[in-house]
């Protein structure tokens, strides 16, 4: 192993020689090291979320046919900078009433739940944090700290529009956690691993991206991430419109700012997830082969793209009510996720020991039939829905006649 | 397994420090001139009337319970979905999957009751 081969594990082998050559033990010297790696690795994210609310913010203006931030700096690159500083200039304003301990402690907490998930995040092959066997359980658990965080600010701001955005947000995030975790399930059943390395490991290397073996199960996450997001089609926790804000509407200066550099971290960190799980992660058909920062690169590309799919989504799509947000979801989304399961588990049984191009075809097929009866029990309910409805508008057209 | 889990607790102390120095370097910078004014409870320019802990709909206590019901019980597939790979290819591998599969359909009768009782209406 030389320095250029693998520079991220030669500095970490060079570190523990001078830590131990110091007389330390070689678990201080450990320990120390994964501090170091820690330190690197949210300093990255941070950097990487400053670099978001850019592209974000573009983005956001290309949709709306606007030109963006584009006066400070190269296409106005060094905005968020000057943002943040604006942002620490701020006075820090706590409404009265507030519940001072728990009010400062939520925007902590809601960055800290993001940047946790970084811990897990493999970026190639050779460089990855911690490679937990309940990987995935550790995802849902730390998206419930999100979930907490939220619920937080709005009890504690002594706002009614704060709590009602925490009620709704909490409602949408416990009922779209269903769906969320039965799509998780399915790369497990296929993996046989909650390990998120493992699972990417598994998409190489003679196996097919997830997305091929379980397009079904890609959907259901990539909604269900959406709505734990709280983003549009989904934002009803901060309807501007409505609640103005919901549960950050007392929020001032750098605590809102922890919010949405949160929030548009752990939107990024989804599109990663999605990638991991569905789409390869750092692999790129043998490329990731020539150097771990390719992969760390092609795993950034990947997950940019998840990124901009869900801000598509946010973009295009308008808000839509509560009730139907959790019929949509009680009575679509998590009896669909669940049939997934049951047909993934039954084939993945059944096909064993089968060819890998067999098993990811039957799979497939499975998925575009399960898909197409949904889509079929969908149309003749609506259609039932509409002769239902038919008569009605036509008696209150007759109504308004005379 | 050990050094995995001291990874995540320094990250965690890493998390909480990041967040932490940037509200204290936003409070010690910022400038601070409270009033009774601009501390009073947000209200679109208007007086706050009652308090403002408000009641809440049912409705979100009962989607709630039925989140908890499924969490618990989706909690226990994780092992099954493990286990499902290392079982016996063939005729018992199945056997296992259909086992499953029964938990999976008492899971959907659940919602089914629940659904025909109208607990999945928003009123």
């Amino acid at each position: 192993m030389t320095f250029w081969s693998d520079p991220i594990n030669f500095v970490a082998q060079w570190l523990r020689d001078v830590f131990t050559g110091w007389g330390w033990s070689s678990g201080l010297a450990n320990a120390i090291i994964l501090l170091l790696g820690a330190l690197v690795l949210v300093s990255f994210a941070m950097l990487l979320d400053i670099f978001l609310v850019w592209i974000e913010r573009k983005v956001v203006a290309r949709f709306q046919d606007r030109l963006g931030p584009n006066r400070v700096g190269p296409f106005g690159i060094f905005q968020p900078f000057a943002d943040i500083v604006k942002l620490i200039l701020k006075e820090d304003i706590t409404p009265v009433g507030a519940d001072k301990l728990v009010y400062n402690l939520a925007p902590i907490l809601s960055l800290t739940s993001v940047l946790l998930l970084w811990a897990i995040l493999p970026l190639a092959a050779t460089i990855y944090g911690a490679d937990l066997n309940v990987a995935l359980l550790y995802l849902v658990a730390a998206g419930a700290l999100g979930t907490l965080s939220i619920i937080m600010a709005g009890w504690s701001s002594n706002n009614k529009y704060a709590l009602l955005g925490a009620f709704r947000m909490v409602a949408s995030m416990v009922s779209y956690e269903i769906p969320m975790v039965v799509a998780l399930l399915i790369p497990t059943i296929i993996t046989g691993s909650m390990s998120v390395r493992e699972i990417t490991l598994a998409q190489g290397d003679g196996g097919v991206w997830f997305f091929i073996v379980a397009p079904l199960a890609t959907v259901i996450f990539l909604i269900s991430a959406i709505a734990e997001l709280g983003r549009s089609p989904f934002d009803l926790n901060e309807a501007e419109s409505e609640i103005v804000a919901g549960f950050h509407i007392e929020y001032t200066g750098m605590k809102f700012g922890l919010f949405y550099a949160g929030e548009l971290l752990h939107a990024f960190t989804f599109g990663g997830f999605l990638a991991i799980l569905f789409f390869g992660g750092y692999r790129f058909f043998g490329l990731e082969n020539l150097h771990p920062l390719v992969g760390a690169i092609i795993f950034l590309v990947k997950a940019l793209i998840g990124y901009w799919v869900i801000m598509w989504v946010k973009y295009t799509v308008p808000r839509i009510r509560i009730d139907h947000m959790l019929g949509f979801n009680w009575k679509f989304l998590t009896p669909l996720s669940l049939v997934v399961l049951m047909v993934t588990a039954v084939l993945n049984q059944a096909l064993a020991g089968s060819e890998t191009w067999v098993y990811a075809l039957v799979m497939f097929l499975a998925n575009v039939v399960v898909g197409w009866l949904t889509l079929e029990i969908l149309r003749a309910y609506s259609r039932s829905q509409r002769k239902a409805e038919e008569p009605v508008v036509e008696s209150v057209a007759q109504a308004a006649h005379h | 397994m050990q050094s995995e889990w001291l990874y995540i607790g320094l990250f965690l102390l890493v998390g909480i420090f990041i967040p932490v120095a940037a509200i204290v370097i936003s409070a010690l910078l910022g400038p601070k001139k409270p009033n009774p004014i601009k501390q009073s409870t947000y209200e679109c320019g208007m007086e706050t009337v009652g308090v403002n802990w408000v009641q809440f709909k049912a409705p979100y206590y009962i989607f709630a319970l039925i989140f908890l019901i499924f969490d618990v019980e989706t909690v226990f597939l994780f092992p099954w979905a493990i286990a499902l790979n290392q079982s016996q290819p063939g005729v018992l591998g199945v056997f296992v999957a259909v086992e499953g599969v029964i938990f999976i359909l008492i899971l959907l009768a659940g919602l089914v009751y629940a659904w025909r009782k109208g607990a999945l209406e928003w009123m």
